[in-house]
């Protein structure tokens, strides 16, 4: 099942263009690493999908109306905004918001989505606790949590795991994998090329103003892709305990 | 400078005396006199020979404040403001007690006589006003005729004790009690002030409430003023409205009411007319 | 959340009949009420109907108004420093009102005055979400306010210095610090259907704040329509603040004060900050009301003069705490 499918989208930001004809499919079951160097277009090509930027092109998302956009993408922004001091289970809980209508407050089903999400994330013990008053890293993971709580097909997160512990990256990253495996997609913005090498299904490489690479791990972080688009070298093996990725040398 | 404060010392000196009924020389009379105050301007107007008197304030030509304002076109209007007073070339400026005491030291400084007069708490004050500015005009007989005439007239006119409230409403609930012109007014006119009652002195608020409360005979408001404004609306208040509704309102032409001149009985008279209406 | 509601609903109620037993003229406050209800002969009812009772609804339906918007305004901006009266809405809301006193509009027809002071108001808002908006700091927004506010001060006084009334120019003190003394049933009329309406709005946008909190691009991508949002934000806030300084005057830190009091209450979600705010709002300005009549009765002394002794403290603390975070 095809959960978003881009034709064609371009972006262009104050008369500079940022991506250029990016076609894509995100099928459910996949877990899209979304790679690149600073400033390829990756956010852009994420917000331009959900409909929050302008753009030339089709996006499948972004022609729905907002709320039953709401209720099929997930956004994680890379801002990690907590505007004010609430509890952990009340940020969570916000991620019902598309599935909550009229004056009608919280179902039991919405609480019960809400516990799932806290628990996925391991952070029953912080339940209570004020969202601002938690480390950068436990925000983010709340707010990890907040996105997971809106229960959609499609789950697109920027840089969810930049600024967490090893720990928390890699069981982050099982949390997506195993998303992704119960059938629902997820797209996410990755600096961390070893990471996305392990876990991920598929890797969207963002380079040179549009779509360089698109396909499995293995092919695409070959050596001139990387030396072409991050200008570094890299040791790509395969071994008992998974692929291991591990940049190397900048090339210039 | 010394001359300065020895002279101003004179005039608060001659206004003691003035009101005691005592008379001081005041040398020959000024030939080119500026009135910058809306009470000297009238008095001055009754009392300055043709010619003698250069510019009135432009207050005076209002008739919104002014019981002379016809007359006082005649004159040359000034805003009160030192350098124009300066460039009439006056011999004599005639000022209030309250005018903005910058100005009056100015005028002092630049070696301008100014004659500074009190304002009025009483019917009786008026005749040593008179009195003053006859004097300082060179004009006592036209003075003393003046007060001759005013005396009769006050004498026609007072009402002996009646059993009639009034109160005066001003916008912002503006009131005049006990030891004011206003007050002197209305009892001479045979009311008693119902803010005097209220234990106000002098000027100050009544609140609405007590009004209502006190509920006067007579309720006496200014007239509307030209332009708008939030400081008259509580004289449009619906409480007001229902409380005249029992009694009797009487709208004044408050020039009358402002200055020690003889037109304050006009003002009683227009009350006195009022009580006849009232049960 | 329930007993929060109950406490608050009762304060207010308590604060109103506070209200309407509180004046100048001495009636006790049993007679008082029952001359309120039964009317009967005398002063008393004329008293109590058509000078305490639009006094006390009128505390009541301004601090609601105004801690109403106050929350919304903060949720929206998402920062605890937004308030009518400090970011110039109110200011502007006065320039309107004043406008439309004294270019005689508001003698021509009585609905001129709460319009004019509503798109005072309106503009207000846009002018602080065009230079400070939502991802702007508590710099941007305090420059930006005032500025605002010092050019609607400004234009208020040049109106009310060239007004051809002596009383006009003393008025600019009532337009900044606002007051309830000597109104009437006339002003409750003409406020109440505005703040009403506006009231329902801004209470609307309790669920889209909320998703606020996480920022405007999730908010968005959880379906949330922030032009709409933000349109009726603006109108919402401009028809209560504008309706409450029409027939009030500007009174300031109601706005700020309540919602920064409530907040830890209400478990700092904005949408039940809106109506917490709306009854403590009605709360403090009664309040404020009943001081100002029990600490001066002679004097009319202002509204806002009691209210910024309370929240100006406040908003310097707030500044503090803010200096640090954001910029």
């Amino acid at each position: 099942m095809t959960l978003l499918s881009l034709r064609d989208l371009s972006v262009r930001l104050r008369g500079r263009s940022i991506l250029t004809d990016v076609t894509l499919d995100v099928e459910a079951g996949e877990f899209i690493g979304l790679i690149g160097p600073n400033g390829a277009g990756k956010t852009t090509l994420m917000r331009a999908a959900l409909g929050l930027l302008p753009h030339e092109g089709t996006s499948s998302l972004a022609v729905l109306p907002p709320a039953a956009r709401g209720r099929a993408a997930a956004w994680m922004p890379q801002a990690r905004d907590i505007a004010w001091p609430v509890t952990v289970e009340t940020l969570v809980a916000l991620g019902r918001t598309p599935h909550v209508s009229g004056w009608q407050g919280m179902g039991p089903q919405d609480r019960a989505h809400v516990d799932a999400a806290l628990e996925t994330m391991g952070l029953e013990h912080l339940r209570h606790r004020t969202a601002t008053r938690l480390s950068g890293g436990e925000q983010a993971m709340a707010l990890i949590a907040r996105a997971l709580a809106q229960q959609t097909p499609l789950l697109m997160a920027d840089e969810p795991i930049a600024g967490l512990d090893p720990a928390n990256q890699i069981a982050t990253m099982q949390v997506f994998a195993r998303l992704a495996g119960e059938g629902r997609a997820v797209i996410a913005s990755l600096h961390d090329l070893g990471l996305a090498a392990r876990h991920c299904t598929r890797l969207i490489l963002l380079g040179e103003g549009g779509l360089a690479a698109d396909g499995p791990p293995a092919e695409v972080l070959t050596p001139e892709n990387l030396a072409r688009i991050f200008h570094v070298s890299a040791h790509y093996a395969t071994t008992p305990q998974g692929p291991v990725f591990q940049p190397l040398e900048v090339i210039r | 400078m010394r001359g300065c404060v020895r002279l101003s010392r004179l005039i608060a000196l001659g206004l003691a005396l003035a009101l005691a009924g005592a008379t001081v020389s005041a040398g020959p009379a000024p030939a080119r006199v500026v009135s910058i105050n809306l009470c000297t301007d009238q008095l001055a107007m009754m009392l300055a020979a043709p010619g003698q008197l250069v510019s009135v304030s432009k207050l005076a030509a209002d008739p919104h404040s002014s019981a002379m304002a016809r007359e006082a076109r005649a004159y040359k209007a000034n805003h009160g403001r030192a350098e124009e007073v300066y460039l009439l070339d006056p011999d004599l400026v005639l000022a209030g007690a309250y005018t903005d005491p910058a100005t009056v030291g100015i005028l002092r400084r630049v070696g301008l006589r100014v004659v500074q007069f009190d304002t009025v708490k009483s019917l009786d004050d008026t005749r040593a006003l008179i009195t003053k500015m006859a004097r300082v005009l060179g004009h006592e007989e036209a003075g003393a005729a003046l007060i001759a005439e005013f005396d009769v007239r006050l004498t026609r006119l007072r009402a002996g004790e009646t059993t009639h409230s009034a109160a005066i409403y001003h916008p912002n609930g503006y009131s005049l009690g006990n030891g004011t012109l206003a007050d002197d007014i209305l009892r001479a006119a045979g009311f008693s002030n119902v803010a005097r009652e209220l234990g106000l002195r002098g000027g100050g608020t009544v609140p609405l409430e007590r009004l209502v409360m006190a509920a006067p005979d007579l309720l006496i408001r200014g007239t509307p003023l030209p332009g708008a404004s939030r400081s008259e609306a509580v004289m449009t208040h619906p409480a007001l409205a229902a409380l005249t509704a029992d009694t009797a309102g009487l709208r004044i032409t408050s020039p009358d009411w402002i200055c020690g001149t003889p037109h304050v009985l006009d003002a009683v008279e227009t009350l006195v007319t009022a009580r006849g209406g009232l049960r | 959340m329930k007993p929060l509601a109950l406490c608050l609903s009762a304060l207010a109620t308590a604060l109103f009949l506070a209200s309407l037993s509180v004046g100048p003229a001495h009636i006790g406050a049993l007679d008082g009420l029952s001359a309120l209800i039964l009317g009967g002969d005398g002063p008393e009812p004329l008293v109590m109907r058509e000078i305490r009772l639009p006094r006390a609804l009128l505390g009541v339906m301004i601090g609601a108004s105004l801690g109403i918007s106050g929350a919304a305004l903060q949720g929206y901006l998402r920062n605890p420093l937004a308030e009518p009266g400090l970011i110039g809405v109110s200011g502007s809301a006065a320039l309107g009102a004043v406008l439309a006193i004294h270019t005689g509009l508001a003698a021509v027809t009585t609905l001129a005055l709460p319009v004019a002071a509503l798109a005072g108001a309106g503009s207000g808002v846009l002018l602080i979400l065009l230079l400070a908006g939502p991802r702007g700091g508590s710099i941007t927004l305090i420059l930006a306010g005032i500025a605002i506010s010092a050019l609607a001060a400004a234009l208020t006084s040049l109106v009310l210095n060239l007004s051809p009334n002596p009383y006009a120019a003393s008025e600019i003190v009532f337009w900044m610090m606002g007051s309830l003394a000597d109104r009437s049933m006339t002003h409750v009329w003409l406020a109440a259907p505005l703040m009403l309406a506006g009231g329902v709005a801004l209470l609307t946008l309790g669920r889209g704040l909320d998703a606020l909190t996480l920022g405007e691009d999730a908010a968005e991508a959880m379906g949330l329509r922030l032009a709409r949002l933000r349109l009726t934000l603006v109108l919402g806030t401009a028809a209560m603040v504008g309706a409450a300084v029409a027939v009030a005057g500007a009174i300031g830190f109601v706005g700020l004060v309540v919602p920064h009091l409530l907040r830890p209450l209400v478990g700092a979600r904005p949408s039940r900050l809106l109506w917490a705010s709306g009854l403590g709002g009605a709360a403090m300005v009664l309040a404020a009301d009943i001081a100002v009549r029990l600490v001066l009765p002679e004097r009319d002394l202002k509204l806002g003069v009691l209210t910024a002794i309370v929240g100006a403290p406040l908003f310097l603390h707030l500044i503090y705490k803010t200096r640090g975070g954001q910029t």
